[in-house]
């Protein structure tokens, strides 16, 4: 297993409270989280917004020290990890973030914002290193010498998983990568990060809110509800004959471009 | 039943080119019509050339937008002001923004009762009560009094339809009222949207990027690319047998957790480079 959790808490401090003198009560945002993730597997951690869905990514990437349980990274557990001990770590581990437009420095060409990741980790970061991973996403290495705002933001896109990729990591968290991008983008996003995986081998915790997209992408799901796990297992089976009355409800949630008369009378809401 | 919006032949362009070709589209009282495309269609910048709120860099060249016979784009500002809002309204896209933070929900909600239909402040207050039942918002009184941070995204959603509704419009315009609330919720919302389109008998226009809400809420549709109208008719039609590449295209890329291996497939180049072609030669 490359990614292991036991029974991970995260505590944050409830800013919603008023507290004069002392500490601040602590609000729990995941509760009991178990999961694994084996090497080259692509796992769908899907929820509705508040369900702890992205949390959970940032925690199983240790952005976040979890408050109890513990985390397994390739065997070994990083639940406790310095960022000293973490820093060899981070090469291996990476995030493609949702929005491209804020998370990549408007102020930085896109030369300049691949190479950083590179020379961070004492990595070649020459023009041809730097071509070589913009057309493994299928970029011109025209675009080294633009700026974020210069692109499209289905380029904008394909930028931020060049950067996630140009380090070689083996487990990248997806965090709603397609979900600001028009439908035929969103099939391209989709299809280049299906070919990185299968060229690089990669381990993908894929977060969506869009269980359509995870049914496509990734072979098993956990569904999350209020900061705990309420189902999983393998994408087909939770789809044909899902357990919890919740996902149900999920799933039927979905609109289908097809007419399906009753369908928005329809609740179990 | 004559068109209540009926837009023909509609261009606009802006500095850096054309952004409406030539788009004709007519809506029945009481009908639902889905305006579909992806960014850079055209199907905002029709909603917005309607509520009269293109910005100023967006010019139309020609065509005309007829609004039960009149012609908008040659309305006088004053009377144009007695229209939008009142007889055409709009249910905005982020209903966090659409909201001003620093006023209750209430006050809010009452501002066009009180301005444009001229309520005293006890008679809009107990309409505007009134409105929120319709939108099943339950403890009306209280949600008056809340400010919009307090409450959940489609908490204000239902408030901004109780808004758009509250002066009985013959035209609403949605642009993409559920983009941002979770599958759930829009759903609760769509169904919502339907409901009142109903009971007031008002006519709709949809603007969206997701075939199935246009599915679930349309009666017709009009597909665009690029600014030009692609396919439009029977939104039951259309789906069961689209005529345009360009629409099975739309349809191919759209996810489906049904049937995932024929969802999600990109639209291809040549077709893009085909559809610029068409385009351009509209212009």
């Amino acid at each position: 297993m490359l990614i292991e959790a036991r029974n991970i808490a995260l505590d944050v401090p409830d800013m919603s409270r008023v507290v004069l003198l002392g500490r601040r009560p602590k609000l729990r945002i995941l509760n009991g989280v178990s999961l694994v993730i084996a090497r080259g597997e692509a796992l769908g951690i899907v929820g509705e917004s508040g369900s702890g869905k992205t949390s959970l990514g940032r925690t199983l990437l240790r952005l976040y020290r979890p408050s109890a349980g513990t985390l397994r990274f390739d065997g070994q557990d990083i639940t406790q990890a310095t960022a000293a001990e973490m820093k060899p770590l981070r090469r291996r581990m990476q995030m493609i973030f949702q929005d491209p437009q804020s998370s990549l420095n408007p102020r930085r060409s896109i030369g300049a914002i691949l190479g950083g990741a590179l020379t961070l980790h004492g990595l070649d970061a020459g023009p041809r290193a730097i071509s070589s991973i913009l057309d493994r996403v299928g970029l011109p290495s025209s675009v080294t010498t633009r700026y974020p705002h210069q692109l499209s933001g289905g380029q904008r896109q394909r930028v931020g998983i060049a950067r996630a990729i140009a380090l070689n990591p083996d487990f990248i968290v997806a965090d709603e990568i397609v979900s600001g991008l028009d439908v035929s983008t969103q099939a391209q996003v989709l299809d280049l990060l299906k070919t990185l995986r299968a060229e690089m081998g990669l381990t993908l915790a894929f977060i969506s809110h869009d269980l359509s997209v995870v049914r496509h992408l990734c072979e098993r799901v956990v569904i999350m509800k209020a900061g705990s796990i309420i189902e999983e297992g393998a994408t087909a089976e939770v789809f044909s004959s899902p357990r919890s009355p919740f996902t149900r409800l999920l799933i039927d949630s979905i609109p289908l471009p097809e007419i399906r008369p009753g369908w928005l009378e329809s609740s179990r809401d | 039943m004559s068109a209540v919006i009926d837009i023909r032949d509609l261009s606009a362009r802006s500095a850096a080119g054309p952004i409406l070709r030539g788009v004709s589209l007519s809506v029945k009282a009481g009908e639902a019509m889905a305006l579909v495309g992806e960014s850079g269609a055209g199907k905002s910048t029709i909603a917005k050339a309607v509520l009269g709120i293109l910005p100023p860099a967006i010019k139309i060249t020609s065509g005309s937008i007829l609004f039960e016979g009149t012609d908008l784009l040659s309305l006088p500002p004053s009377k144009l002001r007695e229209l939008l809002g009142v007889r055409i309204a709009l249910i905005p896209q982020d209903p966090q923004t659409s909201l001003n933070p620093s006023r209750r929900v209430g006050d809010q909600l009452m501002d066009g009762l009180r301005l444009r239909a001229g309520l005293d402040k006890a008679k809009a207050a107990s309409k505007a009560l009134g409105l929120l039942n319709d939108v099943h918002i339950r403890e009306p009184e209280r949600v008056m009094a809340r400010y919009p941070h307090e409450l959940s995204g489609g908490m204000r959603q239902r408030v901004l339809i109780a808004q758009a509704f509250s002066l009985n419009p013959h035209v609403i315009i949605a642009d993409e009222p559920t983009t941002a609330l979770d599958v759930t919720v829009q759903k609760q919302v769509l169904r919502l949207i339907r409901e009142m389109q109903r009971e007031h008998k008002t006519t709709l226009l949809f603007v969206t990027h997701d075939l199935g809400v246009v599915a679930q809420i349309c009666d017709r549709m009009t597909v665009l690319y690029g600014g030009a109208v692609m396919e439009q008719g029977d939104t039951a039609e259309i789906l069961a047998k689209p005529q345009h590449a360009y629409t099975r295209a739309l349809l191919a890329a759209s996810p489906r957790y049904d049937r995932p291996e024929q969802s999600l497939k990109p639209v291809p180049d040549e077709l893009i480079a085909e559809l610029q072609r068409e385009i351009s030669s509209r212009c």
